[in-house]
């Protein structure tokens, strides 16, 4: 388990690293590297040039707007875990990173990294994709933006062209948030069978319900979605209908098991949101 | 007292094999076969390279050796160092690199391409036995390595029991995983005219003798060490094919050669383990006196037997175990140990036991749910009494003593059963369901000779052997041939040494885990170490005790019976010598020695125990859970441990191997499993579908001591290595019978997996629902 030979680069700035990336169609970015680096251990994926961005320091940071808070692609789990961002969304951020993994990784892996690798089972793209966030994306021809639901295409498939760097995320406030967050996984740290995450609605921003687990990337539920935003105090039967609906659109071919779960966690995500008195 | 083991551990200060520096070392890496069952059609090297590419042939001379138990219908197959013929499950090494590390190595193996003839692969233990099944070794009949039937009683005699049930249970196939992988470096030391293999093993000795017969080189000119041994479980308690190959390259090469094995090789190609499948009836009264069992077990023992015991004592021991700690009489198993497409099996802390308690603690929670009755009831009314000890089970085994209903008592006890009732009859507010388990075991410690001898065992451990000597300012030298693979044995042996000689424990070095230093041992395996070594330790101590305590007498002018040995020095009424005294006479100063005695200070001791069926730790494990009906997520909230392993000698170091095997057998319970599917592809190959159990998992454990001493060791001692891992797979699935009973769920296999236990609730619901 030790990786076959690369070039590595690692660029002290943000235009040195977008240059690298379009000098050669096999430059791969490497951030926090904690699935990257795995991954060429076992000899299951390649590399011919890593370009690893750790030294990019704009892309640590987290800034925010009257409207807006945005988070470098370099920020860490760790970091998010350990406060940073804490009063947005009552939380909710501190919440997901924490479960992310085990501190080892949290402590290595970014959030811009989990975005671009578009894992099915990751935690960061369904919290974001719940949050109606959009990523910053650079290349020599500069900057460009994309929501989450485009930006997200497949399971481990982004939108990202060669040449392109996931720079920030750009998540909107919300007023007072109300979220739940309901995971399934085999053991504490394992990637999630199912993951849910429900935020109702406020004046600035429609109800939005993700799903995670699929075979697919992160999945916004809109039947389930749309419903809590029309009528936000709908009872549960006329939920799970939708919920079933968006669930099995979400998840095609899921076994007996994986659809158990995830209706559950949908509910209980929803269900969890709905007890935050506001 | 605290471990002498700790300091250079938590310094991180110690070495590992991998720890090793050694002047131009060279990296292996294996080629290994990508499929489960076929034949090598041809092996090419990278051109240019072939200096640093070996096959099987570039190894001769090599001597092929088979393992398994010296009994007739046993049939052996060859277990190749490096395959050259056929290969038998993906994994298994076929070709060896040279790098200048380990990625260059790998770079190497990645370029030899082998080509095989795949043939179908042979992946269910009991399906390898039908006609249609492809043949692992061609000149077998079928894929049996043995078949045997055991027996006791007069089962027919009960067939017509009033109640009988019959259940099929399986407990899956699981890797050993300790925190150190495999490991060795071997080098030619051409000074000593020896082969020198560092290895991280559990018995050096023996796997000396095992080099000795394949490399076909006389005992003495190899010198087997293992270093600090980060764990070995059963795990590196046999000779492995990397092994012999790594040693007999050294033999080629001018050079050091190293093999680490990492998580993913561990995971395919190391020793397996479990694999069980169960097919029993049980007979009982209508009041639920159980009266016998009869069925089948399938183990499930993967390509090939391991040197020296092969995988028949496994499936041995399963079906002895059967009857657990119950007066049941009558017993009745068909067994077959069987190959398969898969890595071979080994020994794994509780060998064979933690499948047996499962079964059997698991059919009595059966037998309680069909009379309607207590589980905890069911078992008091078919324990073992403590007045009919020593008792002999159906399976022939010999409990020596103890108190088993007492232990169960003290688990209830600790656990408030109404209350956890109450409690379930209420319900939790998020729709998990309450359950509490019960599991008792026993555990079969320091057996000897005639019961090893009675399992046709190659290499019979029936002995250990200490020596002591004391150095000429006092302090102590203790070689033992045991092998501490984590247990805390220099520790627990120095303060049985201390003891017998009356002097501190820190003036006492042992030094175990060397065929250069130590004498013939056997290693640490079995819960035998306590027994054995602790026994010749004592031996050894009181014999140089008896040589101090003469010279002492002597120079004190009073009759040997009247001296002690007492803080360091020799005591009588009329005075006292400090034992470094008599150490620097018998050692450099021999005029000061009373005439006639004999210099030095030395003692070499072997140790036989006299119980030869060995002595039997037992416990009662109490889990308290809340299962998901839904998702099938479980969380252990309470767990409780009542054990008696005889006399503690160091009491921390007995509860950490309980603390250590419980979580092991939770991972048996929940988590862990090596499923391979119809190709005979293995499908859990990292941690990433590898799930072991991590702190959060783990509870916290209230564990309740009982001392009944054995009546035949010294000191009364018990093994218990084991034990800790024997009961948690029974006690957490009758705590998730207990949680759904109300559905009719019948958990009968491990791991019980999330996904699992869903299924099983959602099938018994669908089940339900059709009634």
């Amino acid at each position: 388990m030790k990786p076959a030979l690369f070039d590595y680069v690692r660029p002290e700035s943000l235009e040195e690293t977008l240059k690298a990336l379009s000098a050669s169609d096999e430059a791969t970015v490497i951030a926090g590297g904690q699935s990257l680096l795995p991954m060429l251990n076992l000899r299951i994926a390649s590399a011919e040039t890593l370009v690893d961005i750790s030294r990019l320091r704009e892309l640590k940071t987290l800034s925010e707007t009257e409207t807006t808070l945005s988070i470098g692609a370099l920020v860490t789990h760790a970091a998010i875990e350990d406060g940073l961002g804490r009063d947005a969304f009552n939380g909710l951020l501190q919440k997901i990173a924490s479960k992310i993994a085990y501190r080892a990784v949290r402590n290595m892996g970014t959030i811009g990294g989990s975005l671009s690798l578009c894992d099915p089972s990751a935690d960061w793209p369904v919290c974001l994709l719940a949050l109606g966030a959009s990523v910053a994306i650079a290349s020599l021809e500069g900057e460009r933006c994309l929501p989450m639901e485009d930006f997200l295409v497949d399971a481990y498939t982004t939108a990202l062209e060669q040449g392109e760097l996931l720079v920030r995320i750009d998540i909107p406030k919300q007023g007072d948030c109300a979220w739940g967050v309901s995971k399934v996984n085999r053991k504490s740290g394992a990637f999630a069978d199912s993951l849910a995450i429900a935020i109702l609605g406020t004046d600035r921003q429609p109800a939005r319900v993700a799903l995670g687990g699929t075979a697919s990337c992160a999945q916004l539920l809109a039947a389930t979605s749309a419903l809590l935003g029309q009528h936000p105090d709908i009872g549960a039967d006329a939920l799970s209908s939708a919920i079933a609906t968006d669930v099995a659109a979400a998840h095609e071919e899921a076994t007996p098991y994986q659809m158990r779960c995830h209706i559950h966690t949908v509910t209980c995500a929803i269900a969890e949101a709905r007890s935050w008195s506001r | 007292m605290l471990r002498k083991e700790d300091r250079r551990h938590l310094a991180g200060a110690s070495t590992f094999v991998a720890d090793l520096r050694l002047p131009r070392m060279r990296d292996i890496a294996f080629v290994r076969s990508p499929a489960a069952h076929g034949c090598i059609v041809s092996i090419e090297k990278p051109t240019g390279r072939e200096n640093s590419v070996f096959t099987l042939e570039d190894l001769q001379p090599l001597n092929p050796i088979s393992g398994g138990p010296e009994i007739a219908t046993f049939r052996n197959a060859t277990y190749p160092p490096l395959a050259d013929e056929k290969v038998l499950f993906v994994g298994q090494t076929i070709a060896m690199c040279i790098g200048t590390n380990r990625a260059s190595a790998e770079d190497l193996a990645a370029d030899v391409i082998v080509e095989i003839d795949e043939l179908a692969a042979v992946v269910d233990a009991i399906d390898a036995l039908t006609d249609e099944a492809p043949l692992l070794h061609e000149d077998w009949p079928d894929n049996s390595f043995i078949d045997a039937t055991i027996t006791e009683g007069d089962i027919a005699a009960v067939r017509d029991a009033p109640v009988k049930i019959r259940r099929q249970l399986k407990m899956n196939r699981q890797a050993t995983n300790p925190l150190e992988t495999r490991g060795v470096v071997a080098y030619q030391d051409h000074r000593l005219d020896e082969l020198v293999v560092y290895s991280s093993t559990q018995g050096p000795h023996v796997m000396r003798h095992g080099l000795a017969l394949a490399l076909g080189l006389p005992e003495h000119k190899i010198r087997v060490v293992a270093p600090d041994v980060g764990g070995g479980f059963g795990g590196k308690n046999r000779l492995m094919p990397e092994e012999i190959a790594v040693a007999a390259l050294a033999m080629k090469v001018d050079h050091p050669v190293r093999w680490i094995e990492d998580r993913n090789e561990h995971l395919v190609a190391s020793i397996q383990a479990r694999e069980h499948h169960y097919d029993l009836t049980l007979y009982s009264t209508a009041e639920g006196r159980v009266l016998g069992i009869e069925g089948s077990v399938h183990v499930d023992a993967g390509a090939f037997a391991l040197w020296p015991s092969g995988p028949f004592m496994e499936t041995g021991m399963a079906a002895r175990n059967l009857p657990g700690s119950y007066t049941i009489e009558h017993l009745h198993i068909r067994t077959h140990t069987v190959a398969t497409n898969k890595a071979p099996i080994g020994p794994y802390r509780g060998v064979a036991r933690p499948g047996a308690c499962f079964a059997i603690e698991r059919m009595i929670d059966e037998l309680a749910d069909e009379l309607g009755c207590c589980p905890v009831e069911i078992r008091r009314r078919n324990l073992v009494q403590p007045t009919m000890m020593p008792y002999r089970t159906a399976g022939g085994l010999r409990l020596d003593n103890g108190d088993y209903p007492k232990a169960l008592a003290h688990a209830l006890e600790m656990i408030d059963l109404p209350k956890l009732r109450e409690r379930q009859r209420k319900g939790e507010p998020d729709g998990r369901k309450l359950g509490v388990g019960f599991a008792v075991y026993t555990e079969q410690s320091g057996h000897g000779t005639l019961e090893w001898v009675k399992r046709k065992s190659r290499v019979v451990p029936g002995f250990e052997s200490a020596t002591i000597r004391m150095l000429p300012d006092g302090t102590i030298n203790l070689l033992v041939g045991i092998q501490s693979h984590g247990q805390g044995l220099e520790t627990s042996l120095s303060q049985i040494a201390a003891q017998e000689l009356g002097v501190d424990p820190s003036s006492i070095l042992v030094r175990h885990g060397d065929t250069g230093l130590s004498p013939q041992g056997f290693g640490t395996f079995a819960s035998r170490s306590i027994v054995f070594s602790g026994g010749a330790v004592a031996k050894a101590s009181r014999a140089l005790a008896t040589k101090i305590k003469a010279i002492g007498a002597q120079l004190l002018q009073v009759p040997a019976a009247d001296v002690t040995l007492r803080d360091g020095a020799v005591q009588s009424s009329s005075g006292q010598i400090p034992i470094a005294d008599i150490a620097r006479a018998a050692n450099i100063r021999p005029e000061l020695l009373p005439a006639g005695t004999a210099p030095g200070l030395e003692a070499t001791e072997t140790y036989e125990p006299p119980e030869s069926g060995g002595v039997f730790s037992y416990g009662v494990h109490a889990v308290t859970l809340l299962s998901h009906p839904v998702t099938g997520v479980t969380e252990i909230i309470d767990y409780v441990i009542v054990e008696d392993c005889g006399t503690l000698i160091n009491p921390m170091i007995v509860d950490g191997q309980i603390i250590g095997g419980v979580a092991q057998g939770i991972g048996t319970a929940l988590y862990e499993e090596l499923p391979y599917d119809e190709n005979g592809q293995p499908t859990a190959t990292t941690y990433g579908d590898y799930m072991i159990p991590c702190a959060p998992e783990i509870p916290n454990f209230r564990i309740k001591h009982m001392v009944t001493p054995a009546e035949s060791t010294e000191f009364g001692v018990k093994g218990m290595g084991e034990g800790g891992a024997i009961a948690p797979p029974a006690a957490i699935a009758n705590a998730l019978n207990d949680a759904h009973r109300d559905c009719k769920a019948k958990f009968l296999v491990t791991p019980m997996t999330p996904r699992r236990v869903s299924d099983t609730v959602a099938d018994a619901l669908a089940r339900e629902n059709a009634e």
